[in-house]
């Protein structure tokens, strides 16, 4: 008899517990979305557009209802003040407004930083614009996942696309922003040159510190040894200075420069980028791509964009709206899987490997590891009139599948193993 | 019981239980105790009359290394990471402090600021060995043993950081009343009546140098594990000024003033994060200036009791 | 190619050496005359070169020619230097004259503290790159390197001038030689009856208006952001701790040291770059703290 009550009891609080789950997951007012940019420092010129981005896209996005009736609301964090306090002010954010999902960061040095906290905090966190692919290589996450591409299928795009234009260059020096980013991309760029061109001589590699103000000195180093290829991936206003001092002392009469995140400097440079520059747009985020500038979503967007802010829309805010795009496909996948209800932080982060969604350009996939695949976009500068800055001709685009590295293997490694057949594989197509 | 010993029990009971109503606010408890471990090293100088602008140094050598050994030996426990952090303190001190105590006055304080920023370019600069610009990461150890969540190892680092703040204080206290400790502010006054009585002041200085290091290197420690990240900005000259400032603001007087000082720094710069972003430099500058001038000995020259000999200005 | 390092070094050398004399003369004027180290000093650097580019903008908008900007940056710093400098000495600094050292840094620490964040305040966070007259003045090949003329003769040009005119002025002028009795003792001048109170406050101004010259000279070479004060007053300690405190001419030739072995650096060992002014500063203090070009003094050390 005891036990047939006791078992009675027990089975009674299972299912109150069952349902008390099951409601406890009932629908927010409103989903806190802590966001982390450049809002000082020469980075940003580039880290403000990603908060008018994201600005404009939630207005826009509560205007049509929200997630499923919830409205979305935005909290901002400096990324200019500094990895330690940005930690603290992440965990602030996190744990004093009970914010459960995050977008960050910008520098791949913080997003190395932030991924394990995400985790520890069991917070949803999506990395929103940063490039290093060590970030999701290293270690398996369950809350993190990025919504845009990674070093090495820029990178690989990159170095395709430089030896498809100009497939003699004998010498080439970088000059790249000494932290996570600018280290993890040459050692990619690299790795990939060498393995499709082992003849190519690498005659200096400069690392400035990521916010250095001034680079006479490098630019008097790199006329002085006159290499065919210059590469930077420097971008913000750390590209902003090196391309205007260049300019100032004619560096690119005597060495092609190739800058793959140049696309989100373009307008600012204006006349101080002359014609013949390799630049990428880390994905195929440009307001002009072929394909898409005529389509309604881009092209109202980039209105929109521009009566905000008076510029058009650069990579950061292609980015920024992607990774609010990919939570908004990722919180619908989510409620369908739990039959319309509101999804936990967990069911979430589990939807949203093997998503597939658009922003504004082509289609993002997230794999398995959380790594977002998507196409890359690479051009040469032309001055035309109309703009007063220069715009990209000669644009190829890189499919994301062929160039990126295989689930579980390291990218530095899998790069070496780059055939040269690639480069001229039928897939990668030239737009006009 | 007097004023003092009143304000050190309220300050670690207010540490202890205010993130029972607020759970957020254990981490800026924490990292303010390691502020106020700091500061307290500092007072050790300021009484000898010297002012060091490079104490950040071994706030973040103590920093480092906990991170180096952590990565190194992932299960080494949190108490002996802390102890990494003392020790790190303790050998640097020894050796920096050997010649550095030769100096006085702004030549002193250069010194310093030059070696500690020679210590954050090279942090900086080495990528493939510091991990630059970004820093290290390190995991969360266990502590005492026990493998830890992050909410209860956080309020474990808490109870340890108030406990060493109380022993540093009490230690300090100690060493302060000693002959040692009361050589330090004949330095400041007039250091050849020191030398003539026949007390070394290169000594007596050189030990106050060493603990002043050692509480900074606890201080980068406490940091480190608490944050699970160092980066050169640890070792940057402004920190340094920051670790002046709260020791002023505080008073040397009497060991408490450390951490009233900084408990005033971290409340001040919380409050203006929320409220006025931007700002809070500027708040914080003011609120020195009015200081210097008002209240000279810091606050806690306040709770001295009228009746014992007032110390020298500073 | 190796020959011609040296002369490439030397040039780039020399003209991010201008900057540091520039800015290390006012630190070391204000010391030499009033015994303050003025933490704050990166302060009008920094103010120098924002005001620069404001009134560079303002310029370029009311049509004005690029070359009006030889006057404008001269007259930026004079701004910065007369409001902000005077606007510090007589708030501040004259209060503290009698103070134990350890206040009077931490004062000048905090008015560094407020002009960070005012500077933020007034020209925000984003960065300001006003190149006008750079573009304008063109460029300049030399073997086979293009230097802008602006940063091979302009700043040099200016720094060399403002050395020449002071050191004149010093020595010949009825108020420089009371600035200079006066950095020699205080009360002695008092007693011969020199206003030390006006001496203090011109001279404080004039080594603003110093600093923030080096900081409009050089807005138009590189990207303006905030934190760039903090970042110049340790290489100007680094100049001033090696020249010896209140050594002009010791001041020229320590940053022209500092300059040239930082440029050779970025030529030969690269990664030392950032080390090299605060190596040199650490060797200077532990082998001849007074300084390489300091007069025999009793202990002051």
């Amino acid at each position: 008899m005891k036990i047939k009550t006791l078992s009675r009891i027990f089975a009674g609080a299972l299912t109150a517990l069952a349902v008390s789950g099951a409601l406890a997951q009932s629908k927010p007012t409103e989903l806190k979305v802590g966001i982390t940019t450049f809002l000082s420092g020469p980075a940003s010129v580039f880290g403000v557009p990603g908060m008018a981005a994201a600005d404009l896209y939630i207005e826009q996005l509560n205007a049509a209802g929200g997630i499923n009736g919830v409205k979305i609301v935005p909290t901002y964090i400096d990324e200019g003040v500094g990895a330690d306090k940005l930690l603290s002010e992440y965990r602030r954010v996190v744990q004093e407004t009970g914010t459960k999902v995050m977008l960050s960061a910008v520098s791949s040095g913080n997003c190395n930083i932030v991924a394990p906290v995400a985790e520890d905090l069991k917070v949803l966190n999506i990395l929103w614009d940063c490039g290093t692919e060590k970030v999701l290589e290293e270690k398996r996450y369950r809350y993190v996942t990025r919504t845009q591409a990674n070093a090495t299928i820029e990178m690989l795009s990159t170095v395709l696309y430089l030896l498809k234009t100009k497939p003699d260059i004998k010498t080439i020096a970088v000059m790249n922003q000494d932290y996570a980013w600018g280290r993890d991309s040459w050692e990619l760029f690299r790795n990939a040159l060498l393995a499709l061109k082992p003849d190519v001589k690498i005659v200096a590699e400069l690392f400035p510190k990521f916010g250095a103000t001034d680079y006479s000195t490098e630019i008097s180093r790199l006329q002085a040894l006159r290499p065919d290829v210059i590469l930077s991936t420097s971008w913000g206003g750390d590209l902003d200075t090196f391309v205007r001092q260049a300019s100032q002392r004619g560096l690119m009469k005597s060495s092609l420069l190739v800058l793959p995140l140049a696309e989100s400097s373009l307008e600012r440079l204006g006349t101080a980028l002359p014609d013949g520059v390799i630049v990428g747009a880390r994905g195929d985020h440009y307001f002009l791509h072929p394909q898409y500038k005529d389509e309604a979503k881009l092209k109202n967007f980039t209105k929109k964009f521009q009566e905000k802010t008076g510029a058009y829309p650069i990579y950061p805010v292609f980015h920024m709206v992607q990774a609010l795009d990919g939570l908004v496909a990722g919180y619908q996948k989510a409620i369908k899987a739990n039959k319309g209800q509101w999804p936990s932080t967990e069911q979430v982060a589990d939807a949203m490997r093997g998503l597939e969604f658009r922003g504004l350009t082509g289609t993002v996939k997230i794999r398995e590891d959380g790594q977002g695949l998507e196409d890359q976009l690479l051009g040469v500068t032309r001055k035309v009139a109309g703009y007063n800055f220069p715009i990209l001709e000669k644009i190829m685009i890189y499919p994301a599948d062929l160039i990126s590295t295989p689930v579980g293997q390291k990218s530095p490694e899998w790069v070496k193993t780059i055939k040269p057949e690639l480069i001229n594989n039928p897939r990668f197509k030239q737009l006009n | 019981m007097n004023r003092a010993k009143i304000v050190v029990i309220l300050l670690a009971l207010v540490a202890l239980l205010l993130p029972v109503a607020l759970p957020w606010i254990k981490t800026p408890l924490i990292l303010g105790t390691a502020f106020g471990i700091a500061a307290l090293g500092i007072s050790i100088l300021i009484i000898s009359g010297q002012i060091s602008f490079g104490h950040a140094m071994f706030v973040c050598a103590g920093g480092y290394a906990v991170a180096f050994v952590s990565r190194q030996w992932p299960h080494l426990d949190s108490a002996w990471l802390l102890a990494v952090g003392a020790a790190t303190g303790v050998i640097l001190g020894i050796v920096v402090g050997s010649f550095v105590v030769r100096y006085r006055a702004i030549f002193f304080g250069m010194l310093n600021l030059a070696l500690s920023m020679v210590l954050f370019a090279a942090l900086g600069k080495f990528f493939n060995l510091t991990g630059g610009t970004d820093g290290l990461r390190l995991e969360r150890a266990p502590f005492f043993g026990m493998n830890l969540e992050r909410d209860a190892f956080e309020s474990v680092l808490l109870v340890v950081g108030v406990a060493l703040a109380l022993l540093s204080g009490w230690l300090v206290q100690r060493y302060l009343r000693s002959v040692a400790g009361q050589a330090l502010s004949a330095i400041k006054t007039n250091e050849t009546r020191l030398e003539y009585v026949g007390i070394s002041a290169y000594q007596t200085l050189w030990i106050g140098y060493i603990i002043s290091a050692t509480l900074c290197g606890v201080s980068g420690a406490i940091f480190a594990i608490a944050q699970g990240l160092v980066t050169p900005e640890m070792g940057y000259w402004v920190r340094s000024g920051e670790i002046v400032f709260v020791a002023i603001l505080g008073g040397v007087g009497h060991p408490v003033g450390a951490f009233i000082g900084a408990g005033i720094f971290e409340f001040v710069k919380l409050f203006a994060a929320a409220y006025l972003t931007g700002a809070w430099q500027m708040v914080l500058g003011l609120v020195l200036i009015a200081m210097v001038f008002l209240a000279p000995r810091g606050i806690s020259a306040m709770l001295e009791e009228r009746t014992t000999a007032k110390r020298e200005d500073v | 190619m190796s020959q011609d390092i040296y002369i490439l070094a030397v040039l780039d050398g020399l003209s991010y050496a201008a900057l540091l004399f520039l800015v290390a003369l006012g630190m070391t004027l204000v010391f030499g005359v009033m015994n303050i180290v003025n933490m704050a000093h990166g302060s009008f650097y920094a103010l120098g070169g924002y005001m620069a580019a404001t009134l560079g903008l303002w310029a370029t908008a009311h049509g004005a020619s690029p070359a009006w900007s030889l006057l404008i940056l001269p007259l930026a710093a004079i701004i910065v230097g007369c409001v902000f400098g005077a606007l510090m000495e007589t708030s501040l600094m004259q209060h503290i004259y009698n103070k134990d050292p350890i206040l009077q840094l931490l004062i000048t620490f905090s008015a560094f503290m407020i002009f960070e964040d005012l500077q933020r305040l007034v020209w925000g966070t984003q960065p300001y790159f006003v190149s006008d007259i750079v573009n304008y003045l063109g460029t300049a090949d030399i073997l086979g390197i293009t230097y802008t003329r602006y940063q091979l003769m302009v700043v040099p040009g200016v720094a060399l001038v403002v050395f020449v005119a002071l050191r004149s002025f010093l020595k010949l002028s009825s108020i420089g030689r009371q600035i200079v009795a006066v950095s020699h003792n205080r009360e002695i001048s008092t007693a011969l009856g020199i206003n030390v109170k006006r001496i203090s406050l011109l001279t404080f101004v004039v080594g603003s208006i110093l600093g923030a010259l080096a900081g409009a000279l050089a807005s138009p070479t590189v990207s303006w952001v905030p934190g760039i004060g903090g970042e110049m007053i340790v290489l100007s300690f680094a100049v001033v701790a090696t020249a010896g405190l209140g050594q002009i001419e010791g001041a020229l030739v320590a940053a022209i040291l500092i300059g040239l072995a930082r440029s050779f650096t970025v030529y030969l060992l690269p990664e030392l770059e950032v080390l090299i002014p605060f190596l040199i500063m650490v060797l200077v203090l532990l082998f001849r703290p007074q300084g390489l070009f300091s007069v025999a003094q009793s202990r002051r050390v």
